[in-house]
């Protein structure tokens, strides 16, 4: 990531000579009925409707795809806020997109772990294997907190991992072609405990929980939460 | 210790789930606490316990609660589930694995602090964790654990969990209530400290995931039975999460006070065969490194700080000799400086010209001179922010300047020399 702004028009002079948004006006900026109503649930559960600015923008967001000018002159609109409130929350989160983008996130993380077990490659594979293909945002993201499963990736909030350049196809074939992806690979399918995990501790009582995906991917279904979701 | 506590039956098949939960005892330390006990009671259970934050800090969880006024003022319990520090997954396991337990431990402290409004703020990025946590809650609040007058008692307590969206600086206590608060995530000046001004500038408890979940454990078996594990100053057990040049990564429970190398031996089979443990970062990527010859250092909160470093949310990630010290800092000041708020000048700036010139180092421009320079920029962050996502990248980046100083200057030699011939060329020619 660049280190400029992720901020839309900052490198564009201001116009001064407008007046600054106000609060949309309900009756001249229609936003759908379901998306009002999603945006409201939010609102309605913070002593401070502010508080759901995250939550609101991101219904939007997975509405329209990324947060538009549009989207979000309606979220405003419905929270009773300035648009320019909005794009200052936007603009920080990692999340939340400020141009249009593909329709299917694959964050690859890069951070130290993954990067310690080849991410760098694999981020690489996978930005070459989707870049025609306009329906992926694949973006290179910190540690997704799953360096147990190094390399790994989140697709569209779905962990998988360990990956090879190898999984990048499948992976890839199984979103376009809307099936679960890599099921082998999800981090929710792992068995917790590591048969062998403890099994050659030093000497000492040393306890012996452990939770950890076998290291050649010999998992069980147990304890997973599938159905839960 | 002779079983986990918070990893006990971890693996059962649905465990996510009230049924299961519940017929493994669970939510009977709630009704212990509600029907049994005083909100000061609880209190002093914590303070016994010596319970000590399991998100980074390692502050003593009664005393936190302790710092709350009393009286009927509105006030809020927030857990910290934004776990986001690099190498840390030991909350993701936990929420997912066993989220009632999160939860039970969530109303014991709201009782404790005299709390009646609640939040979950979970990382945006754990989309499969936060829908199981949304399940869970549900099934607490049908089941009478959540909403009004909890198991015919006073208390009152409701939740709501709260999808961050992706920024490391949100794990900043601070940081984390401007988001929660729907604001950009920008820490704030302390003090006032949460306890007395945090979310909605009302009094604020603030926990992580994991030290919630321990709070049943210790309404269970008691504060003085707890403190019993562990070291002195480091009581209990600690979910350990072991990543990097490791054979087996993974979340591991142990006792505090065992020896570092047999975790990372023992438990995580340690390096690749034929590779050995050239540096670690003992808890997170914000703590300074120890290297292969400090394999020995107990794990807990004094032996690691004693030994220059900090246990801070408990994660390990070994680095083997495969992986240039150079290339490792510079991920590590990428990171801070892409995670950087911006607020504060010295860690803005400070984050940024690390980077460059780690960078310069790398394509053969820098002097050794420039480590001097760059150690210097380390200690002009550390202490000069609000928050200390800048020291957290000047503590690891100025142990490796300082541990790995003639391999910095190696590497910065070797580069010279590589790209040295362009400019070299005509002098020699001149001579």
């Amino acid at each position: 990531m660049s280190s400029t702004s992720r901020a839309r028009g900052w490198d564009v002079p201001a116009n001064l000579d407008k007046d600054p948004a106000t609060v949309p006006d309900p009756a001249t900026t229609p936003v759908p009925e379901d998306l009002r109503r999603e945006i409201e649930a939010h609102m309605a559960l913070y002593p401070d409707t502010r508080s759901a600015a995250l939550p609101a923008l991101e219904a939007a967001q997975r509405r329209y795809g990324w947060c538009s000018p549009e989207a979000i002159e309606q979220v405003a609109c419905v929270m009773g806020v300035t648009p320019a409130s909005l794009d200052a929350v936007t603009t920080f989160y990692d999340m939340l997109e400020t141009e249009l983008v593909g329709r299917h996130s694959v964050y690859v993380c890069t951070n130290i772990s993954c990067s310690l077990r080849g991410a760098d490659e694999l981020y690489g594979a996978m930005r070459e294997a989707a870049h025609e293909d306009a329906t992926f945002n694949v973006r290179s993201f910190e540690c997704l907190g799953a360096c147990d499963i190094a390399p790994m990736a989140s697709v569209d909030g779905v962990y998988v991992g360990p990956l090879t350049v190898a999984d990048v196809p499948q992976l890839l074939d199984d979103v376009r072609a809307g099936r679960e992806v890599l099921p082998d690979k999800q981090l929710v399918r792992r068995a917790c405990a590591d048969p062998t995990a403890g099994s050659a501790p030093a000497a000492g009582d040393t306890p012996a929980a452990g939770s950890s995906p076998a290291a050649d991917g010999a998992s069980a279904p147990g304890g997973a939460p599938e159905g839960s979701a | 210790m002779t079983r986990p506590l918070l990893f006990d039956g971890i693996d059962e098949p649905g465990l996510n789930t009230l049924a299961v939960y519940e017929r493994r005892g669970g939510y009977d330390a709630l009704r212990k606490t509600l029907t049994q006990m005083t909100p000061e009671q609880v209190l002093s259970e914590l303070e016994a316990s010596n319970l000590r934050g399991r998100g980074g800090a390692g502050f003593q969880m009664g005393k936190k609660v302790s710092f709350l006024p009393k009286g009927s003022i509105e006030k809020y319990l927030v857990c910290n589930a934004d776990e986001s520090e690099p190498g840390t997954f030991k909350d993701r396991e936990l929420m997912q694995k066993s989220p009632h337990m999160l939860l039970e431990g969530l109303i014991i402290a709201s009782y404790a602090a005299g709390a009646s409004r609640s939040f979950i703020y979970i990382r945006g990025e754990y989309v499969q964790q936060a829908d199981i946590l949304d399940a869970a809650l549900v099934e607490a609040r049908e089941a009478g654990y959540l909403g009004e007058r909890i198991l015919g008692s006073e208390h009152s307590l409701s939740l709501v969990v709260h999808r961050g969206a992706g920024a490391y600086i949100c794990g900043e206590e601070t940081g984390l209530l401007d988001s929660l608060e729907g604001k950009r995530g920008n820490p704030r000046l302390k003090p006032p400290f949460p306890a007395n001004e945090g979310l909605y500038k009302g009094p604020t408890l603030i926990n992580n995931v994991e030290t919630l979940s321990t709070v049943p454990t210790i309404i269970a078996i008691g504060g003085a039975e707890y403190a019993k594990l562990g070291t002195e100053q480091s009581t209990g057990t600690k979910v350990v999460s072991v990543s990097g040049h490791v054979q087996r990564p993974g979340n591991y429970e142990v006792e505090l006070g065992v020896p570092s190398r047999e975790i990372i031996y023992g438990l995580a089979g340690g390096p690749p065969p034929g590779r050995s443990v050239k540096c670690w970062f003992p808890g997170g990527s914000s703590a300074p490194v120890l290297t292969g010859d400090e394999l020995d250092v107990p794990y807990d909160f004094e032996s690691l700080a004693k030994a220059g470093s900090m246990l801070g949310s408990g994660a390990i990630i070994v680095v083997d000799d495969s992986t240039p010290i150079l290339e490792l800092a510079l991920k590590t000041a990428k990171f801070y400086r892409h995670e950087s708020c911006g607020k504060c000048t010295p860690c803005r700036e400070g984050t940024n010209w690390t980077v460059h010139m780690l960078e310069r180092i790398d394509r053969g421009e820098a002097t050794p001179m420039d480590l001097e320079v760059m150690a210097s920029v380390q200690e002009h962050i550390i202490g000069h922010c609000l928050c200390v996502l800048g020291d957290a990248m000047a503590m690891p980046i100025g142990s490796m300047i300082a541990k790995f100083k003639d391999e910095l200057e190696a590497h910065m030699e070797k580069r010279r020399l590589e790209y040295a011939p362009v400019e070299a060329a005509p002098a020699e020619a001149a001579a």
